[in-house]
C-alpha cells in the first residue's frame, strides 16, 4: 500500500475531526486529490486551482536559481570593489560557480523556508479553527515573498509579515480567492513600512553589507533605482540589467529570466497577455512622457527628479521590480480585474503609475508594489464600471430591436 | 453593585463592551486613528473625553426641558464648545508638551461623533444622574479602546510605554535590541491603528457571536 492510499485511509478515519484538514493539506499536497475546487477561486478561473499554481511556481523557479546565483556573485563582486578589483559578469567564468552557488543558497534558502513555514502554519491554524480545508493560495505567494525581499531580510521580520499579511491580507477577506490585495505584496508592503531600514538605501542589497556596516572593509551595493534616485551615474550597462546581474531583491533582477516566465505563463493561459501588454503599454507612455519634458528643457540637471526622469523610456521596463511585479504579481487572477476590457485599464494604469511613483518619490524607489496595491483596491470598481457599460449597450440594443 | 441599581450599572457597563462606541457604533475612529501613536497621548485623550462627556451629559439633561428642539444642535455644539476649551486650557497649562502632541484633536473633540450622539440619543430624554452615568460610561469606553491601542502602538513602534523604555535601548542595542529586535516604524502611522481597531472588533465579535451583523 503506497502513502497515498495510507494518507487517504487516514482522511476517511478523521473525518470530522478538527485535525482533518491537517491530513487532507498533506494528502491534496503530494498527490492529485480525487475531488477538484469547488468554491472560491474556482468561481473566477475555470483551471483547477492547484494546477494554476504549480504553474506560476514553474514559472518562478528559474528566477529563484538565478537569485541564488546572483546573490553570491553580488557578495563576492562587493568584496571585489572595496578592495579595488572591477569585476567584468562573463556567465561561465564567475557567475554560475560553486562559490556563488554556496553562498547564494545559504542565503536565500533559508528565505524560503521561513516564508513557507510560517505562512503555511497560520494557513494550517486557520484551516484547524474554521474546519475547512488548508488551501493552496499560499503555494504561490510562499515562493513570491523571497524573491521580493532583500537578501538579508532578518528571518524573524520576514515571519511577522508573513504572518501580517496571510492574517490581514487574506484570512480576514476570507481566505483564497476572496482577497482585495495581493498577499505576497501585502507582506513586502508590511516589510516596507515597518523596517524601512531594511528594505531600501545601500546597505541591504548585498549579503553581509548590512552587518559590516562602520567597519574600514565594508561592502555596499546600490540599486540602479537607488543611484538614479539620487542623481548619480549608473555603472551597469543595460545588458547587465536586461540580464540581471545588478543588486536587488532576490528573485527580481533578471528582466530575461523574467520574460521567459511571462511567456511561459501567457503560453499555458495562466497570466493574462492583456495585464501584461498593457502594463508594458503604461510603463512607456509615461516613460516617454517624462523623456519629453526633460528633452523639451523643462526639467535640467539641478532637478531631484532629474536621475530619473532623463533615464531613457525603454530602461525603465529593465530596472528594478517593476517587470516581476507586472509578470507574476500584476496578472493575479484573484485581485485583478476579471473583464477583459477592465483587464487593459487594470494593466495600463499599473505601468503608468509604477513608473510616476519612481520618478516623483524618491522615498519609495519602486513604485510597482505601490502602484498594484493601488490598483488591487480598484479592481472591482473597474470591472463594475466594465459590466455596467455592457449591460447599458446590449440594453439599447433591445430597445432598438423592440421599438 | 450595591451604590448603583442594576439599571444605572449597565449604563456604565454596557459601552465597555456589548456597546462600545468604537468597535461596536464606530464612532470616534478619527481621533482613535491619530493620537494613539503614544500611551501617554492616548490617557490624556480619554481623561478629555471623559471629562467633557461627564459634564456636558448633565448640562445638556439640565437644560433639556428648556432647549427648543429647533436649536438643540447650536446649544450643544455651544456646550461641548465651552468644555473643550476648558479642557485645552488646562492642558496648555499644566502639561504644556502633551497639548503640542494633540494639537488639533483637543479642539476636534467637538467634531466627535460619540459626544454629540450621547447629547442627542441619551442626555435630552434622561434625568441628570443617569445622563451622568451614561457619559460617564461611554466616554469609559472611548477611553479603554484609546489606550488598548496607544499600548500596542507605543510598545511595537517605539519600545517605551508612557515614554519609559521598557524593551531596551534601541540606539545602544541593550535589551531585546541586542538580539536583533526592532521597532516596527509601521505601528506609528495611523493606517496601523485602523488594523488594530479591526482586529480588537474581530477578537470581540468572535467572543460574542450576537453582535455579528450579516
Amino acid at each position: 500500500m503506497g502513502l497515498k492510499s495510507n494518507l487517504h485511509n487516514l482522511k476517511e478515519k478523521y473525518k470530522g475531526t478538527k485535525m482533518a484538514p491537517a491530513f487532507n493539506a498533506i494528502h491534496t499536497f503530494l498527490y492529485l486529490p480525487n475531488e477538484t475546487t469547488h468554491n472560491g477561486t474556482h468561481i473566477k478561473v475555470a483551471d483547477d486551482l492547484k494546477r494554476t499554481m504549480n504553474t506560476v511556481i514553474m514559472a518562478l523557479v528559474p528566477c529563484l536559481i538565478f537569485g541564488i546565483f546572483n546573490a553570491g556573485y553580488q557578495h563576492y563582486a562587493a568584496i571585489d570593489a572595496v578592495n579595488g578589483i572591477t569585476t567584468e559578469v562573463s556567465l561561465w567564468a564567475n557567475f554560475i560557480t560553486w562559490d556563488n552557488f554556496v553562498m547564494g543558497a545559504w542565503t536565500v534558502l533559508p528565505l524560503v523556508i521561513v516564508s513557507y513555514g510560517v505562512g503555511l502554519a497560520v494557513e494550517f491554524v486557520f484551516a484547524v479553527i474554521k474546519g475547512h480545508e488548508v488551501e493552496e493560495g499560499y503555494l504561490v505567494t510562499g515562493m513570491l515573498v523571497p524573491l521580493i525581499v532583500p537578501i538579508d531580510t532578518p528571518l524573524w521580520m520576514l515571519s511577522v509579515a508573513v504572518i501580517f499579511g496571510v492574517v490581514i491580507g487574506k484570512e480576514v477577506f476570507g481566505g483564497t480567492g476572496m482577497n482585495i490585495l495581493n498577499p505576497a505584496l501585502t507582506i513586502r508592503a508590511f516589510l516596507f513600512f515597518a523596517y524601512p531600514t531594511w528594505m531600501s538605501g545601500d546597505k541591504v542589497w548585498v549579503h553581509g553589507a548590512k552587518a559590516m556596516e562602520g567597519q574600514p572593509d565594508a561592502i555596499s551595493g546600490e540599486t540602479i533605482l537607488g543611484s538614479l534616485a539620487q542623481n548619480n551615474v549608473v555603472s551597469y550597462d543595460w545588458m547587465d540589467m536586461f540580464f540581471g546581474f545588478i543588486p536587488g531583491s532576490v528573485g527580481e533582477t533578471s528582466t530575461v529570466l523574467i520574460l521567459l516566465g511571462g511567456l511561459f505563463l501567457i503560453f499555458s493561459k495562466i497570466g493574462s497577455w492583456r495585464i501584461m501588454l498593457s502594463s508594458v503599454v503604461g510603463a512607456i507612455v509615461m516613460g516617454l512622457v517624462f523623456n519629453g519634458v526633460v528633452n523639451a528643457g523643462w526639467i535640467t540637471e539641478s532637478s531631484k527628479f532629474y536621475g530619473l526622469m532623463s533615464t531613457d523610456f525603454w530602461m525603465h521596463l529593465l530596472i528594478g521590480g517593476f517587470a516581476f511585479g507586472t509578470v507574476y504579481m500584476a496578472t493575479d487572477p484573484v485581485t485583478a480585474s476579471q473583464t477583459n476590457k477592465g483587464k487593459w485599464i487594470y494593466g495600463f494604469l499599473i505601468g503608468f503609475l509604477s513608473i510616476m511613483i519612481r520618478v516623483f518619490n524618491p522615498a519609495y524607489p519602486e513604485g510597482v508594489m505601490l502602484a498594484i496595491l493601488l490598483m488591487n483596491v480598484f479592481a472591482p470598481t473597474i470591472d463594475h464600471y466594465v459590466v455596467q457599460g455592457n449591460v447599458k449597450r446590449r440594453m439599447k440594443r433591445l430597445k432598438l430591436k423592440t421599438a | 453593585m450595591g451604590l448603583l441599581s442594576k439599571k444605572d450599572g449597565k449604563l456604565i457597563t454596557d459601552p465597555l463592551a456589548d456597546n462600545n462606541p468604537i468597535t461596536i457604533q464606530v464612532l470616534g475612529i478619527c481621533s482613535a486613528l491619530a493620537i494613539t501613536a503614544e500611551l501617554k497621548a492616548s490617557l490624556v485623550m480619554g481623561i478629555a473625553v471623559l471629562f467633557v462627556l461627564g459634564v456636558g451629559n448633565v448640562v445638556i439633561s439640565l437644560l433639556r426641558n428648556i432647549i427648543p428642539s429647533k436649536i438643540r444642535i447650536i446649544v450643544q455644539l455651544i456646550v461641548v464648545a465651552t468644555l473643550v476649551i476648558i479642557v485645552d486650557q488646562v492642558l496648555k497649562a499644566y502639561a504644556y508638551e502633551l497639548s503640542k502632541t494633540l494639537s488639533v484633536f483637543i479642539g476636534l473633540i467637538i467634531t466627535n461623533c460619540i459626544i454629540m450622539g450621547r447629547f442627542e440619543a441619551f442626555a435630552l430624554g434622561n434625568g441628570p444622574w443617569r445622563s451622568f452615568l451614561d457619559g460617564i460610561g461611554n466616554a469609559l469606553g472611548y477611553a479603554v479602546i484609546l489606550v488598548i491601542v496607544g499600548f500596542f502602538r507605543e510598545l511595537l513602534g517605539s519600545g517605551t510605554l508612557f515614554g519609559i523604555p521598557v524593551l531596551g535601548d534601541a540606539i545602544e542595542k541593550t535589551g531585546v535590541y541586542s538580539i536583533g529586535y526592532e521597532n516596527n516604524g509601521f505601528m506609528l502611522m495611523p493606517p496601523m491603528a485602523l488594523i488594530i481597531v479591526g482586529l480588537l472588533i474581530w477578537v470581540q465579535r468572535s467572543r460574542n457571536k450576537a453582535l455579528i451583523e450579516d
